[in-house]
């Protein structure tokens, strides 16, 4: 006769067993493909990386990576399912497999990469520690606000980077810790302190919430390290690629000069570097199961990396963050993509 | 002698005593503590009032397209009123809108038959609508069926969502509320401890709880093959946590009947389903209006937790619109539209529940 110990184990088994079957089937890409949609993970509603605009389309940063993504596999930019997650069901989401994506401002961790099952494709947006300021102060670097009131969100790691880059730079400052981040921007419009500081990303969202915006101005320097990308499960190295290089072409065209504007006319480009981008020749989509336009079609129908920054979070946007950090290589930033060869 | 024939002619009564004067009189100005509490709180009102006035209608922005149209002396209500249809609808494609309508206007029409007492053919239309209805609308709002294209159900949202989950979880929770009700108090052991079981562990676990093991841990232990819809997963959450809360409420009204009720309906002869279903069960579900309609508030309230687990419903939606980089800082506005829905929910289920209870007054009340 079973005890209660052997129904445990045998519970166990089947439901190894099922998840075993599970992931030897998993082929993203087929599933895709057959689905006609990619299943993308997005924020439930951050400014610049993800949100519904008046038409219920969804537009952000983090958007354009699955529309990147659903536009190098089936050709269709809008051939996505937003999932809408909040910050805890995001990696249940993408483990269980109701996700394919998960581009969702998450920050890239070692721990987040190693224990979880997850990996990281590469980096969309490198946010960090900002400072925000009231430009009647005539202050241009955070290396001059020695002595300033600064106002600051509490239980935050923000509090903590703050007062280490003080620190280290051997500079005093005050401290006014808030709840809400609404009450920060609160504090800080009704003359508390000078500064404001939270995630750059989050400071031009809160800018533009002030009586007047143009009288505050974001700091060049960013003082901790905020790396956020799209996210996939372990175990599938074909989808890994595919979403990897969806955002490395992106970067690749803003690099070589190519827009969803003048693609068309690139296509008869003779530079090489521009031809095999853009498939003219060799095949490098073949290796990841993709047609040879992937990246065309990537460039055509989201564009590069750059109109993308500018429309969502840069200087075409309500938002109006400075490229700074994630400029190219080639123009002083640090956002860099292998070559497509 | 002199003796009057005629009658005094009728006077009116006298200045002090009647019309709006002797009214303010009698009950604002009694005395001097009462003059002074009332002066007060008009003082209050005033205060309250006059900015709210001046900020949501004299000063508000009504007409336009963007953020520039607002001048911010005032409510900027052309917020609310581009994004009016997604705070509706949710994110459902536009031109599939036509098939909500349909569902809202059948709801609408369903209820508004069974609402009104003239209307006739009550058992029909309401056998129509526990049946046939739940099943039209979800063709309708679904799709995948009669050529008409897949809308899933991550793109429901808005009023219409909150809708769906509250009408589901009252329809669904009511009879399962009666049900359990019925087994706390039978004398079969199985049933009971079940039934005592069930209602315990439901009530003992928040809301929020069931809808984070439905959504965060339930996919874990299913294969990705038998992952089940998140909007139905919801559903199913709400409808038995709420059934546990009903079966209280309508076991406190069982309780409230005399037991000679029961014992000379079985001396008629009648059985236990009819003694429940004829004599039992229609005076507790009359007495327990005010329960069960403060049941179904509070589960109208609720469904706004959905949010959590990142389904659009009208709260959701609306911060959802919050956080579009056109529109930041509109959030008082937003707030204040979905309160605004809320209430008028809510309140003419209250207004409703007080006309049953006048409807079905036979004296029961002390």
């Amino acid at each position: 006769m079973l005890n209660k110990k052997h129904w445990v184990l045998l519970a166990s088994a089947g439901s190894l067993a099922l998840t075993g079957m599970t992931t030897a089937q998993a082929d993203t890409l087929e599933d895709t493909r057959s689905n006609g949609a990619v299943q993308c993970g997005v924020s439930d509603g951050l400014p610049g990386f993800s949100s519904p605009d008046d038409q219920g389309n969804w537009q952000g940063l983090d958007v354009d990576v699955c529309r990147a993504v659903a536009a190098a596999v089936l050709g269709d930019s809008e051939a996505v399912d937003y999932i809408s997650l909040n910050a805890v069901e995001r990696f249940t989401a993408l483990q269980s497999g109701e996700v394919d994506v998960l581009s969702r401002n998450t920050t890239w961790t070692t721990t987040r990469d190693t224990t979880l099952g997850l990996n990281f494709t590469g980096v969309s947006f490198y946010d960090g520690i900002g400072f925000m300021i009231n430009r009647d102060l005539g202050v241009g670097s955070a290396k001059e606000l020695d002595g300033a009131a600064i106002c600051v969100q509490s239980g935050t790691t923000t509090e903590l980077n703050v007062a280490d880059y003080f620190r280290a730079n051997d500079m005093q400052f005050d401290p006014i810790v808030f709840d809400t981040s609404e009450q920060t921007v609160g504090g800080y419009q009704a003359g508390r302190c000078d500064v404001l500081t939270s995630d750059t990303s989050q400071l031009a969202a809160l800018r533009i919430q002030l009586d007047n915006p143009k009288g505050s101005m974001i700091l060049p320097e960013i003082i901790s390290k905020e790396p956020l990308g799209p996210v996939v499960r372990q175990g599938d190295d074909t989808w890994f690629n595919i979403v990897k290089w969806s955002l490395f072409a992106m970067i690749n065209a803003e690099e070589y000069g190519l827009n969803s504007a003048n693609v068309d006319d690139m296509l008869s480009s003779e530079d090489p570097n521009i031809a095999r981008i853009l498939g003219q020749g060799d095949n490098y989509g073949e290796a990841m199961g993709l047609e040879a336009d992937w990246a065309y079609n990537i460039i055509k129908q989201v564009g590069n990396y750059g109109e993308s920054f500018d429309r969502n979070v840069g200087m075409d946007s309500p938002l109006e963050i400075e490229r700074g950090v994630n400029a190219l290589w080639t123009e002083g930033g640090i956002q860099y993509a292998p070559p497509i060869r | 002698m002199i003796h009057n024939q005629d009658m005094i002619p009728q006077q009116p009564a006298p200045r002090s005593t009647i019309g709006p004067l002797a009214w303010m009189r009698a009950n604002l100005f009694s005395g001097p503590i009462n003059s002074v509490f009332t002066l007060l709180g008009l003082y209050v009102l005033y205060l309250l009032l006059v900015p709210t006035i001046q900020w949501a209608f004299i000063n508000a922005d009504w007409i336009g397209t963007s953020r520039d149209d607002c001048s911010g002396e005032g409510a900027c209500w052309v917020f609310v009123n581009a994004r009016f249809t997604q705070f509706i609808y949710g994110l459902y494609p536009r031109e599939e809108l036509w098939r909500g309508n349909i569902v809202f206007a059948g709801f609408a029409i369903l209820i508004a038959w069974l609402a009104i007492p003239r209307l006739p053919y009550k058992r029909w239309v309401a056998i129509f609508a526990l049946t046939a209805f739940p099943v039209i609308a979800y063709v309708l709002l679904h799709g995948g069926y009669f050529d008409l294209p897949r809308v899933p159900t991550h793109r429901w949202g808005g009023l219409m969502l909150t809708l769906i989950l509250a009408v589901v979880g009252m329809v669904g929770a009511l009879p399962i509320g009666i049900v359990l009700a019925l087994g706390r108090r039978s004398n079969m052991p199985i049933v009971k401890s079940f039934c005592v079981v069930f209602i315990e562990f439901w009530r003992g676990v928040p809301l929020i709880t069931v809808l984070f093991m439905a959504s965060v841990m339930l996919p874990l232990f299913l294969p990705s093959e038998l992952s089940v819809d998140r909007l139905i997963r919801a559903l199913i959450g709400i409808t038995l946590f709420q059934s546990a809360y009903m079966a209280e409420v309508i076991r406190g009204g069982l309780q409230a009947i005399p037991k000679g009720q029961e014992e000379a309906a079985a001396a008629l002869g009648m059985t236990y389903w009819k003694r429940t279903a004829l004599i039992v069960m229609p005076q507790t579900l009359k007495m327990m209006i005010p329960g069960i309609v403060n049941t179904f508030i509070s589960l109208f309230k609720d469904t706004t937790l959905v949010m959590i687990i990142g389904l659009f419903d009208l709260l959701g939606i609306v911060q959802a619109a919050l956080s579009d980089s056109r529109w930041l800082g509109f959030s008082l506005e937003g707030y204040v539209f979905a309160a605004f829905m809320f209430w008028i929910f809510c309140f003419s289920m209250s207004r409703y529940s007080q006309y049953l209870e006048r409807k079905l007054h036979t004296g029961h009340k002390r």
